[in-house]
């Protein structure tokens, strides 16, 4: 079993919402980062979760920026750091939003350039910060504030974008297995260049469920295979055993979808998708990670 | 070192002098010679920086925010049309108090496509907290690039600087160029509020009125203080390299009757117009102005002013000469000339200041009722 050290990073009373799945995965990420990082910040739910100026609930320093600007900003404190022979980690720590849509630019140009840091994208499906509106991350079907009838295009596949650029390390996560986003984010770092962790974060009142079941959700998430739990390192996919073994013998989709406000009233062809997604998603994984495809 | 370079080989040579840690930039006309320029600087090691080709302005004025906030010296270079992309980020960095040094060569903006000068593009950042300067010349261009980086990083400023200068006009001109040996004229940058994993903060986090309302009165007192700073950088220059320039600069203007303000180089232009009115007997002057912001004090008390404006507010009128109007009590002849790369000659500026009017606005070169 992973030791995980004591320190915490994330100090109490944060401004997060009960059972936020952002503040949590970030206790795990900081945990394996240890105290030589820097975090970038751009808009989104953790701008809110470190507290009012000048009090901060995040002990390493945290740079907020723009929306759009995390990537190319941890660009320049990377090459900064570097150029002064210091090893410093530099890790984004952005939304959905702040990836798939207004940051994919930078996103994409900081790893083209192989940037030496680590992008961690907490993936709520949604505007969380500003009340739930649809995100290009928002899964068909689902209701946000933006969508009330429901999302009628599909979640951009965000990990086939970064595979295209080719990072030496990439992996998916989830809220409810820390210690298996303890491990990948040691060894993330422990890469040189640019690698990139996306992490789904079930998200209580964006998703319509009781605060007491963002951990529950994460694991029907795996449990049904909407979620894959793999990494990629050096082009190299392996996925992950608890996603092997829920690909192998999925709980039904709905089990994951009937706990979620968002999906009330949802459509069966809309569920005909989902479930279509995710077995494509598994099986183009499969096919990746036996190297004939 | 005497030499001869355009505008944009000027400012590559003065970045090279200072030897950022990290230069973030994307091409665009006519700011490209500048980049291609550093980059062979960086290729060929006569330039030991980090050299980050991004893939837009936002980025590259992101990435220098980065760079710059973990207390190392950035520099970038833009245009027109990039310029207004990295729009968002021009403000954070000010807001965030970094020293970033940006030359910008001045370019009108699209539609349609034009890549000639104007200096609307600066114009649209002038309340962003940035510092502001124009040139004239290749040599002032190299000057004031140096002079840039020193007064940004003095702790009593701390904030950035865009040195601007008119696309082709000068970017793209030969002229002579003294290339200086700086020595410790830059001292090494000190922010004193870099990132520091020893000690953790938050930067740029949700901030309430008061201390927000605290933040901006502070880039405004730093602002007012860089009036002193700019004096003493420009004195020291001129000490050491024998060049000063000042906030405006005046060309026969003591017992001048009549002033032509403007900027860039048609301040430098309306120098020549000036010699030609004298030699007809009319008591003519002119002011440059150099620093947009902070914008300078001046004294025209009892001149009647022609201001020549190369941008335009619309809605309102140019912005130097209703910033005059407001600033001054004065009542200039506005003329709105070189739009777009207009032309705009020394026989052209004189003709503005012999058919002065006062209070009134003059579009050259527009035919009918404007």
């Amino acid at each position: 079993m992973t030791k995980i050290p004591k320190e915490e990073y994330i100090l109490k009373s944060t401004s997060a919402c009960a059972g936020c799945p952002s503040s949590l995965t970030l206790r795990y990420v900081l945990k394996a980062a240890g105290p030589d990082t820097v975090m970038v910040v751009p808009a989104c739910c953790t701008s809110v979760i470190q507290g009012i100026f000048p009090n901060t609930a995040i002990n390493v320093p945290v740079y907020n920026v723009a929306f759009a600007a995390a990537a190319a900003c941890a660009s320049g404190m990377s090459e900064a750091f570097r150029k002064a022979g210091r090893k410093t980690n530099v890790i984004v720590y952005a939304g959905d939003g702040g990836t798939v849509d207004i940051g994919i630019q930078a996103l994409s140009g900081a790893f083209e350039r192989g940037t030496d840091f680590l992008y961690i994208c907490y993936d709520n499906e949604a505007y969380g910060n500003t009340g739930m509106q649809r995100s290009g991350s928002t899964p068909v079907g689902a209701r946000t504030t933006t969508t009330p009838g429901g999302k009628t295009h599909a979640k951009k596949d965000l990990d086939a974008i970064v595979a295209a650029h080719n990072p030496p390390y990439m992996a998916t996560a989830c809220v409810a297995y820390p210690q298996d986003i303890f491990r990948k984010v040691e060894k993330a770092l422990s890469i040189r260049g640019p690698s990139f962790i996306h992490v789904l974060a079930p998200c209580p009142p964006g998703w319509r469920f009781s605060s007491d079941m963002t951990v529950e959700i994460g694991k029907l998430a795996v449990r049904s295979g909407m979620w894959i739990l793999y990494e990629r390192e050096y082009g190299k996919v392996a996925i992950n055993a608890i996603s092997k073994a829920s690909i192998r013998k999925p709980i039904p989709l709905e089990e994951y979808l009937a706990p979620q406000g968002r999906f009330k009233g949802i459509s069966r062809q809309a569920v005909d998708t989902l479930k279509s997604q995710a077995e494509r998603m598994a099986k183009r994984l499969q096919l990746e990670e036996a190297g004939t495809c | 070192m005497l030499t001869v370079a355009t505008g944009n080989k000027a400012v590559a040579a003065a970045v090279r002098e200072l030897r950022p840690a990290v230069i973030a930039a994307y091409p665009i006309t006519p700011q490209t010679e500048i980049v291609e320029q550093i980059a062979e600087y960086v290729t060929s090691s006569e330039l030991d920086s980090r050299y980050i080709p991004v893939e837009s302005e936002h980025s590259a004025m992101a990435a220098c925010i980065g760079a710059s906030a973990t207390g190392f010296r950035t520099f970038t270079a833009t245009s027109s049309q990039g310029l207004l992309y990295m729009h968002e980020m021009v403000n954070w960095a000010a807001g965030a108090r970094l020293p970033i040094v940006m030359a910008n060569v001045n370019r009108s903006l699209a539609p349609g496509w034009n890549i000639w000068a104007e200096h609307t593009d600066a114009f649209q950042e002038r309340d962003t907290g940035w510092l502001q300067v124009y040139v004239s010349t290749v040599q002032e261009a190299y000057d004031t690039t140096i002079m840039a980086f020193r007064i940004a990083e003095h702790q009593d400023v701390l904030l950035p600087v865009m040195v601007n200068l008119d696309g082709f006009l000068l970017s793209h001109s030969m002229q002579s160029l003294e290339t200086i040996s700086l020595g410790n004229f830059v001292p090494p940058i000190q922010l004193p509020h870099a990132i520091d994993t020893a000690n953790p903060a938050g930067y740029g986090m949700l901030t309430g009125p008061d201390d927000y309302f605290k933040f901006r009165w502070d880039i405004e007192r730093s602002m007012r203080q860089s009036v002193k700073v700019i004096d003493e950088t420009e004195r020291e220059f001129a000490r050491r390299f024998g060049r000063k320039y000042g906030v405006a600069e005046a060309y026969r203007y003591q017992d001048a009757d009549v002033v032509v303000i403007a900027m860039g180089t048609l301040g430098k232009e309306a120098e020549v117009a000036v010699d030609i009115l004298r030699k007809e007997g009319m008591k003519a002057g002119s002011l440059r102005i150099r620093w947009l912001r902070p914008f300078p004090i001046l004294d025209l008390a009892g001149r009647d002013l022609v201001v020549i404006d190369r941008d335009y507010s619309f809605g309102f009128g140019g912005v130097i000469a209703e910033s005059m109007k407001a600033k001054f009590r004065v009542d200039p002849y506005s003329v709105i000339a070189g739009l777009g790369g207009q032309e705009v000659t020394y026989d052209d500026i004189a003709g503005f200041i012999r058919d002065r009017k006062p209070g009134e606005e003059h579009w050259f070169g527009v035919n009918g009722n404007v």
